[in-house]
């Protein structure tokens, strides 16, 4: 896709894939073929420039054909260079500029919870961890821990990466989990990229109805292609022809053994 | 009887703030859908939002003060279908969070509205940071947004629940001072319509907000010299009124603009743009002007920037070429 592109982000994209599978695939309560479904868990992508995986996990659980994929970025398509939300039936929420996605997540979830009486109806907000640099994502989590939205769960792409470089250099997060905890959040700090605690994490959080709950999942940017993986340049830049090949080939490799 | 039958020259009317109106707009807009809720950045009072706090504890939602997660709060609860309705001050809300209504409301295309109390030179006192002068400017460029600034606190409540029924994001102008009630329950008011208030055929006086009082009692100063203006009320300044606009400069062939905001830009920006495309016409656009408010009393305040009605008076007789005309 992005190859086709020549143009966005490689690195994070690849990082979330196993957690969208997971989402799409197994934890969402969700209808691809009937978006609007109103007793449909939300999904919203705060950090929108990893959008491929987003629509990749969107085409392969039914959303629209896989072959719409190869149109990412380009004049007409559905699949806007970041999610807009008017463009294509399932998308949730138009992101892009960071920091806002979890207070759409605190918003809808209250609504559904307070007003709907659906607190089973859970509201998923994905982040990355460059983003949590943004003032409204600490906005949106004294927020949500106040009226404790337990239906709302973060999930944090803790890759250590963002554009200028390690996201410790550019703008220290520390003790990420211990921030959240103080914020009023339940916290589950998994490896990101092992399906079976991806699993867990988000069971337990559904577990927990009177705080919020984020998971921080650490993982590999560029995850299955090894001269992307932990190289920040990777951020927001494509593959060539060349590069994509072997790509596809490791990811491919690895999905047989798998 | 409407605004357009009554003299500014008879007996002082009754003065209240725009705001007002809003709190009581908003509650009755709360009473007639069970939809429609509140959230407000630590201003709950001075926005007036108290009314409907009070009557629907669980519509309202206190945000503390952040005003980029007031908006986004407020778009998700939209996403969820709710009419959400976010208070602050203007300077703060859309001053400080303008991308996130960009890209939460305008272009996610939720039905936020985003009310901006305390705009204008008239918040006096509290002087530059909190004289909002740039968001007519900063909103009337945003797609799908619609702009409104009521004249008065009566407008103010037909407004609110005008926009509690419209399906678009929205701004909503308010101001604090309290300024004098004109319109009455009969004016009619529609989203996306201006209106004559005084027929006339030497100058058309176009106003928003505040202004257009200021304009009423300048016409009238005017008329003592022998100009007979057109005085023309745009509450909503997107979708703007193009025609009635127009209609009037051809009639007239002299338009004056009148705002508590930059002219740059601002409503004298769009009535500027509005005649050049559609009918070139001698233009004096009176605001402000590329600079910021100062403290001082509200009235004062407003007299220094020359937007009294004396000194517009006095101001457009010159440009028409009519001296003494502030007497």
């Amino acid at each position: 896709m992005l190859e086709n592109a020549r143009s966005g982000h490689s690195a994070g994209p690849l990082g979330m894939a196993d957690l969208l599978a997971v989402l799409f695939g197994h934890s969402l309560r969700h209808r691809p073929e009937q978006p609007g479904w109103e007793d449909r868990d939300v999904f919203l992508l705060s950090n929108g420039h990893t959008a491929p995986v987003l629509y990749a996990a969107m085409a392969h659980t039914g959303y629209f054909p896989t072959d719409e994929l190869m149109t990412l970025r380009r004049l007409g398509s559905r699949l806007q260079g970041h999610p807009e939300r008017t463009a294509l039936p399932g998308l949730e929420n138009t992101s892009g500029p960071l920091g806002s996605g979890l207070s759409q997540g605190a918003g809808w979830a209250q609504i559904v919870r307070d007003l709907d009486g659906r607190p089973d109806r859970v509201v998923y907000v994905m982040m990355g961890d460059g983003e949590l640099n943004e003032g409204n994502i600490w906005e949106a989590a004294m927020y949500a821990a106040k009226y404790r939205l337990g239906n709302l769960i973060g999930i944090v792409d803790r890759n250590f990466i963002q554009i200028d470089g390690d996201t410790e250099d550019v703008m220290p997060l520390g003790d990420l989990a211990g921030k959240w905890r103080t914020f009023g959040w339940h916290v589950v700090d998994i490896d990101g990229n092992d399906i079976a605690a991806i699993v867990e994490a988000v069971d337990e959080c559904r577990r927990v109805t009177d705080q919020p709950s984020v998971i921080l999942a650490r993982t590999v940017p560029g995850r299955g292609v090894p001269y992307m993986e932990h190289d920040h340049t990777w951020h927001g830049r494509v593959p060539t022809s060349e590069q994509a090949d072997i790509a596809v080939a490791a990811l491919t490799a690895e999905g047989e053994t798998r | 009887m409407t605004a357009a039958d009554r003299a500014p020259s008879a007996p002082p009317l009754p003065t209240e703030p725009i705001r007002m109106g809003f709190g009581r707009g908003l509650l009755e807009a709360g009473r007639r859908n069970d939809r429609v809720v509140a959230l407000c950045a630590d201003l709950v009072e001075s926005t007036q939002m108290h009314h409907f706090r009070d009557a629907f504890p669980t519509r309202f939602f206190e945000v503390g003060v952040a005003e980029q997660n007031l908006v986004t709060v407020a778009s998700g609860m939209a996403a969820a279908g709710t009419v959400p309705f976010t208070s602050s001050y203007a300077a703060f809300s859309p001053g400080r969070n303008w991308e996130q209504i960009k890209t939460t409301a305008a272009l996610n295309d939720r039905p936020v509205k985003v009310v901006g109390s305390h705009a204008g030179l008239n918040v006096g006192p509290d002087g530059a940071t909190h004289q909002m002068l740039e968001d007519i400017a900063l909103m009337r460029v945003m797609p799908n947004m619609v702009v409104v600034a009521p004249a008065d606190s009566v407008e103010a409540e037909k407004a609110t629940i005008a926009l509690a029924a419209d399906p678009r994001p929205c701004y909503l102008r308010l101001a604090r001072d309290a300024t004098p009630v004109f319109t009455t329950p009969e004016d009619p008011f529609v989203l996306g319509k201006g209106r004559v208030l005084r027929a006339g055929s030497d100058v058309t006086l176009a106003g928003t907000g505040t202004m257009t009082w200021q304009l009423l009692a300048a016409a009238e100063a005017l008329a003592s010299h022998g100009i007979d203006a057109e005085v023309l009320h745009f509450a909503t300044i997107k979708p703007f009124d193009a025609d009635l606009l127009v209609s009037s400069a051809a009639r007239t062939g002299f338009v004056v603009s009148a705002e508590e905001a930059q002219i740059a830009g601002g409503f004298g920006g769009l009535v500027a743009e509005t005649l050049s495309e559609h009918r070139p016409t001698r233009l004096l656009r009176l605001g402000v002007e590329d600079r910021y408010g100062e403290s001082g009393a509200p009235t004062e305040v407003v007299e220094h920037f020359g937007l009294t009605a004396r000194r517009l008076a006095a101001r457009i007789a010159e440009a028409l070429g009519v001296t003494r005309a502030d007497g």
